[in-house]
């Protein structure tokens, strides 16, 4: 009786069951990039707002304090977005009939809110509170990045859980002294870890095994 | 069930037995089968082969569907900020705001929750005198009625929708019409009312009309039978040391029930064995919450009341009355209370129940005085509420009118008396004859319907408004939110009928207390801030009033406050003939001769006593108790998925109204639970499922109102039985002569009593106070099983080295209400799923109210156990998640993390308390825009395939612990509350460090009789309970 499988066959298995597993692996690392790529965590996207704010030139070029706008960002678990009220404090005087500020003057006028798109938005599922990460000592832009360089807002970090986590298991590697967190221009010393760990035991930062419980962020 | 085979498993059983239904003591085989499937519905389908295949196509389609679905990028989310932000306000962190629940004319005092401008949950005022922070199921739940979206949304002139503007052109044509006759067709109708600046209003309109007429009517509340009285009792259950309940819910109903929960809960949670705790008769028809705390619960027909109270002051030396002859258990019951009274003068307490007579209400105050303890455990004054005090004879009085044709107007404010009136009036036919008629409501129901206006009224988070407490504490109402469909308050309609038009409620309120601030209101008020100073001036005083919400000097109990002194006590009245007793039993035992009674305070005898009504000789066949529903009331919180689906009390029946018997008379007419049964009285009938309520006095038969409405809403349409065709304006609360048919029918109900069963094993326990006082650790611990050594575990011990969270609750404090359950539901964003969903157990209550009884089916003894997640500290559940979605956290919870949980079960199948939740479906309402609004931003909503559970409030811990870091401190004692513990009317939960050994949760478990709930299995459980230490009567105790 002839074979029904020529000799051939063999490496056409073979290549078959290699192709499919490689076919597998590289699925799963297409999963594994996609998920972890900026198009999926849109980090570094700059996001169209109804107005053209400018974070550099306010932050940047004038020198605003954060706190002047987002006055919530100590006490409370949202940073506050500023009410057109806050706008209009200058802008009543400054640039009074610019183009670009009409949408905050019509705000004002007609008492219609803005819209603005949230840039850092992390899952409903997560409760992250600002207040609490201003008084540990984490800086502005270690987790929001150069704002003061931003002319339209993006989200700095990837804001995947990983990056949570990374911070919540050594703060010592990313904390600052609380008088430096609202400061833009701050670098980080050569000596961080070790200042780090001083400041950990100064602000009684609790140990990893605390922070990293799920209910820390979760609930 | 069958009722031979109780009775014999009961006769077999060898100490204490708990059961916690009678299915589970008649042991038979549908119900083991039932106990061995946890998940009744799921778990079987595994046998079946075809079942277990299309389960898998579907695991494997939601699997590839979710997958793809995953695949897609957030959409963008919006923030929209003010334009002027408002002081105070702090965005993401919420404001409080004192203000009051008015129901029944009583003030219910409230902290409300605000998120930006939302009213997120209610709690009690922590200050005022009728809270001390505690609230009632319905102060939790009216939160949902706010946002309910079945509320009426428009003016409705004549079947069309009209404009406000609109009804005030019509209603001033309708009042310019009556002024030249003096009003004398004017009718206006209101639930009870004490509101200062309501009542001004009224008599306003009362002396611009002359002839016009207020009347009053309430389902619940402001309706008396057999007469009313013009005192009314104030209790002080602190210092009382024996407290005698004649048919009084003293714990479960009523405007007082709060504060008299947290003062009779203060002589029951007791901190060493040594300490006296007090003693609680209750005679009674029903079962209630009252009388599952009682140490002696006798099972009288309500109309045996009287006879009973009428003995029971006679025994104490009441002059003029003498005792009938009474049934051998009643009169052992009676003379065990009359010395125990006697033994406790000055410091026992007689309390009437509201459906008592007016005769019995006299007696309780005779035996009051004759013992000395009126001004000591109870203070008499002058009814708080203002409008007419008996509502059965008010509305009867107004059809009266109303059929005579002398009804030209008609103003109903906040009632439905199509739906509720007592049927023996048809108030329907009545209201045709009306010219005029005006409703003001929340929803358009059936007297909306038969109105020729309809004015949406505001929910009263929505409203300014005043309300006196059961104390008469002015309370003040102000809205958390501007109303939402536009509905206005009663004061509006009635200023405007007094031609006030325009002034909104605000107005009228805040000008009424500023004239009471200068004195030149017709009502007198001392008004003076907490310390006892005036204030300066009234802008002062208003802005204080508000914060806190009430003002302390006007309570009738405040040092040299402004009291309507309480009218002297009619005599008692003679004693009433003996009920058709039973074979004259043999003369009781002589009593222990009480001492001389000290001559009661002398009323100002008026010349001639009126004779009080004596009761009438029961007529043969069954009595009728008639009974708000627990959870739904008269029918207005019917369309509140909340309550519907909250377990009554010891039935635990969800969505439906039934019938309650007795055991002997369910043997005696051959029905069981779920059994349709047809009752007539006065010649009405409704047929009603029936519920077999252990501890039912024999011959009665409670009916609970307030179900089967039809233009209420998406909820409540439909639902249970309409029982008000049954109730006559003569006898609201009671009628006997009833007649009772089987009908063959059954009707499906959703009882949770069976669930989440304990299967056996002994989970309350009790111990009387002399076994506690003589060996206080072994007396509890004896009752348990063996609990094996603390290190024992192959797992290495976990050190817990910051906080160390813990609960302990009282279960000697608990009263069962289950307002825990419904705190919890407002606090953690619980869903409703509906009652074929709670028939297949899957209701999502995170802590639930387990009801035990003990001994007879005749005359159980009843005990009450919540039951929240235990969070183990050798969690079985943490051990079977694949998925590590449930882990514990290094303060010792059982973190429940939704959105890595895939949905196996694991967790549940393994958890032995049964406190783990799944959502088989999407239980949350995730489309109706109206209730989003309602919802906890701190919690997260729940999707389907989620396990879910109790974590003993993870975001009060998280914000305490964040306030404290914030402010560089350590979390405090009493800091965090969690929603159960801050409800709870008896202070029987709390919650802490355990690693703090001076805080309340440490001390508590140090207590002798504090126990954990099956420690056998070496779960370690970080709820703990307190033993039930009950103080029984020895002349009466038969163990």
């Amino acid at each position: 009786m002839s074979q029904i499988f020529p000799k051939s066959a063999n490496a056409t298995a073979r290549m078959t069951i290699a192709g499919a597993l490689t076919l597998v692996l590289f699925m799963g690392w297409v999963v594994f990039t996609l998920m972890r790529s900026s198009w999926a965590t849109k980090q570094n996207e700059f996001v169209e707002q109804p107005i053209q704010f400018s974070h550099a030139h306010h932050v940047g070029g004038i020198g605003l304090d954060c706190r002047y706008c987002h006055t919530s960002v100590e006490t409370s678990s949202f940073a506050g977005i500023p009410p057109t009220k806050t706008c209009m404090n200058c802008h009543s005087q400054l640039w009074t009939n610019a183009k670009i500020l009409e949408p905050v003057r019509a705000s004002f006028r007609n008492d219609t809110p803005l819209t603005w798109i949230k840039v850092n938005d992390l899952p409903n599922f997560v409760y992250f509170n600002h207040s609490i990460h201003i008084k540990q000592g984490v800086g502005c832009a270690t987790c929001h990045g150069p704002v003061d360089k931003m002319p339209l807002m993006y989200q700095a970090q990837s804001l995947l859980m990983e990056w949570c986590i990374g911070c919540h298991r050594a703060p010592e590697k990313f904390i600052r002294p609380r008088a430096e967190v609202f400061n833009m221009a701050y670098q980080a010393p050569d000596n961080q870890v070790e200042l780090g760990l001083k400041l950990k035991a100064e602000y009684k930062i609790a140990d990893a095994k605390h922070l990293v419980s799920c209910s820390i962020c979760h609930r | 069930m069958d009722f031979a085979s109780v009775r014999n498993r009961l006769a077999g059983l060898e100490g204490r037995a708990y059961w916690r239904s009678l299915e589970e003591l008649a042991d038979s085989p549908e119900f083991n089968d039932y106990l061995h499937r946890e998940f009744p519905v799921q778990a079987s389908e595994f046998s079946d082969p075809a079942g277990r295949r299309t389960f898998l196509k579907l695991m494997g389609a939601s699997l590839a569907l979710a997958g793809v679905g995953a695949c897609t990028r957030q959409p963008p989310q919006k923030l929209v900020p003010y334009i002027r932000q408002p002081e105070e306000l702090i965005p993401g962190t919420p404001l409080f705001y004192a203000t009051a629940m008015p129901m029944g004319g009583y003030a219910y005092p409230l902290l409300a929750e605000n998120h930006m401008g939302r009213p997120t949950k209610l709690e009690g005022n922590p200050e005022h005198p009728a809270s001390l922070g505690a609230t009632d199921v319905f102060g939790q739940g009216s939160i949902l009625n706010l946002y309910d979206p079945d509320r009426s949304r428009a003016i409705v002139g004549r079947g069309e929708i009209r404009t406000w503007s609109a009804f005030m052109a019509a209603l001033q044509a309708t009042m310019n019409a009556q002024r030249g006759i003096g009003g004398q067709g004017i009718r206006l109708l209101t639930e009870p009312v004490s509101s200062p600046s309501l009542v001004e209003q009224i008599q306003q309109l009362l002396t611009d009309f002359p002839q016009a007429t207020w009347h009053q009517w309430d389902p619940v509340f402001g309706t008396v039978q057999g007469g009313a009285v013009d005192f009314a009792p104030i209790y002080s259950l602190k210092a009382a040391d024996v407290v005698v309940s004649l048919d009084a819910d003293f714990l479960g109903k009523g405007a007082g029930q709060l504060r008299y929960s947290k003062d009779f809960g203060s002589r029951r949670r007791i901190s060493t064995p040594k300490d006296e705790q007090s003693r609680l008769y209750v005679a009674e028809p029903v079962p209630t919450i009252t009388g599952a705390k009682a140490e002696h619960r006798l099972a009288v027909q309500a109309s045996s009341v009287h006879a009973l109270a009428a003995a029971l002051a006679a025994r104490v030396g009441v002059a003029g009355v003498t005792a009938g002859p009474l049934p051998d258990t009643v009169s052992a019951f009676v003379t065990a209370a009359a010395a125990d009274l006697a033994a406790h003068r000055g410091k026992s307490v007689v309390i009437a129940g509201d459906h008592q007579p007016a005769a019995v209400h006299v007696l309780a105050r005779a035996i009051n005085d004759a013992l000395g303890n009126t001004g000591t455990t109870v203070r008499y004054t002058t009814p708080v509420t203002a409008s007419p005090a008996d509502g059965a004879a008010s509305i009867t009085e107004l059809v009266t009118a109303m059929n005579a044709g002398k009804v030209d107007v008609l103003v109903i404010i906040d009632a439905n008396p199509v739906f509720t009136a007592p049927a023996n009036l048809k108030f329907a036919d009545a209201l045709a004859k009306v010219t005029t008629r005006i409703h003001l409501g929340l929803y358009h129901d059936d007297t909306a319907d038969l109105c020729h206006w309809h004015v949406p009224a505001a929910h009263y988070l929505e409203s300014w408004g005043d309300v006196r407490a059961f104390d008469g504490t002015v309370s003040l109402i102000q809205p958390l939110i501007a109303p939402i469909y536009d509905g206005r308050t009663a004061i509006e309609v009635i200023a405007s009928m007094n031609g006030q038009l325009g002034r909104s409620a605000f107005e009228l309120v805040k000008d009424f207390w500023t004239r009471a601030f200068e004195g030149s209101t017709t009502a007198k008020f001392d008004l003076k801030d907490p310390a006892g100073r005036p204030f300066a001036t009234a802008d002062a005083f208003w802005r204080h009033a508000l914060h806190d919400g009430f003002i302390a000097s006007t309570s009738y109990l405040a040092p040299g406050a402004v009291i309507p002194p309480a009218p002297p006590a009619p005599p008692a009245p003679p004693a009433p003939p003996a009920p058709p007793a039973p074979p004259a039993p043999p003369a009781p035992p002589a009593p222990p001769a009480p001492p001389a009674p000290p001559a009661p305070p002398a009323p100002p005898a008026p010349p001639a006593p009126p004779a009080p009504p004596a009761p009438p000789a029961p007529p043969a066949g069954f009595e009728i108790v008639f009974r708000p529903d627990p959870t739904v009331l008269d029918g207005r919180f019917g369309n509140n998925g909340w309550m519907q689906e909250l377990p009554k009390p010891l039935s635990k029946l969800t969505w439906d109204n039934v019938a309650y018997i007795g055991f002997a008379t369910a043997e005696k007419l051959g029905v069981k639970n779920e059994d349709v049964i047809q009752i007539t009285s006065e010649g009405r009938s409704i047929q009603m499922p029936v519920w077999v309520m252990p501890g039912t006095a024999d011959g009665t038969i409670a009916v609970h109102f307030g179900y089967g409405q039809t233009k209420m809403g998406r909820v409540a349409n439909g639902v249970g039985v309409n029982a008000y065709p049954l109730r006559s304006s003569s006898a609201p609360w009671f009628i006997g002569g009833a007649s009772v048919t089987r009908t063959g029918a059954t009707y499906v109900l959703a009882s949770t009593q069976t669930h989440f069963n304990m299967e056996g094993r002994n989970p309350v326990r009790v111990v009387t106070a002399d076994e506690y006082r003589h060996e206080p650790r072994e007396s509890v611990a004896r009752l348990g099983a063996e609990v094996p050594d603390k290190d024992m575990s192959l797992y290495t011990p976990f050190e817990y080295n910051g906080n160390k969270w813990g609960m302990a609750i009282d279960l000697n404090a608990c009263t069962g209400c289950g307002v825990c359950t419904l705190a919890c539901v407002a606090e953690n964003n619980i869903a409703v799923v509906g009652k074929a969903q709670i028939k297949k157990a899957r209701e999502m209550h995170w802590i639930r109210v387990d009801t035990y009884f003990e001994g007879s089916p005749d005359a159980p003894a009843m005990y009450h156990q919540p039951v929240p997640c235990m969070q183990c500290e050798n969690a079985p559940c943490e051990q079977v998640c694949p998925v590590g979605a449930t882990v514990h956290s290094d303060e010792g919870l059982n973190d429940m993390v939704y959105n890595r949980c895939v949905g196996t079960r694991y967790c549940s199948n393994n958890c032995p308390y049964k406190v783990r939740r799944f959502n088989f479906l999407l239980y949350s309402d995730w489309t109706t825009e109206e209730i989003k609004a309602q919802r906890n931003p701190d919690v997260t909503v729940r999707s389907r395939g989620v396990m879910e559970k109790c974590n003993y409030c993870m975001q009060r811990i998280s914000h305490a612990r964040i306030d404290a870091k914030v402010q560089g401190r350590d979390i405090r004692d009493g800091d965090i509350v969690t929603a159960c513990q801050q409800a709870c009317p008896s202070d029987a939960i709390v919650f802490g460090n355990l690693n703090d050994p001076n805080s309340k949760v440490s001390v508590l478990k140090a207590q002798e009789r504090n126990y954990g709930l099956l420690e056998e299995l070496n779960t370690h459980p970080r709820t703990t309970y307190l033993a039930v230490v009950r103080n029984p009567n020895p002349a009466l105790d038969k163990a």
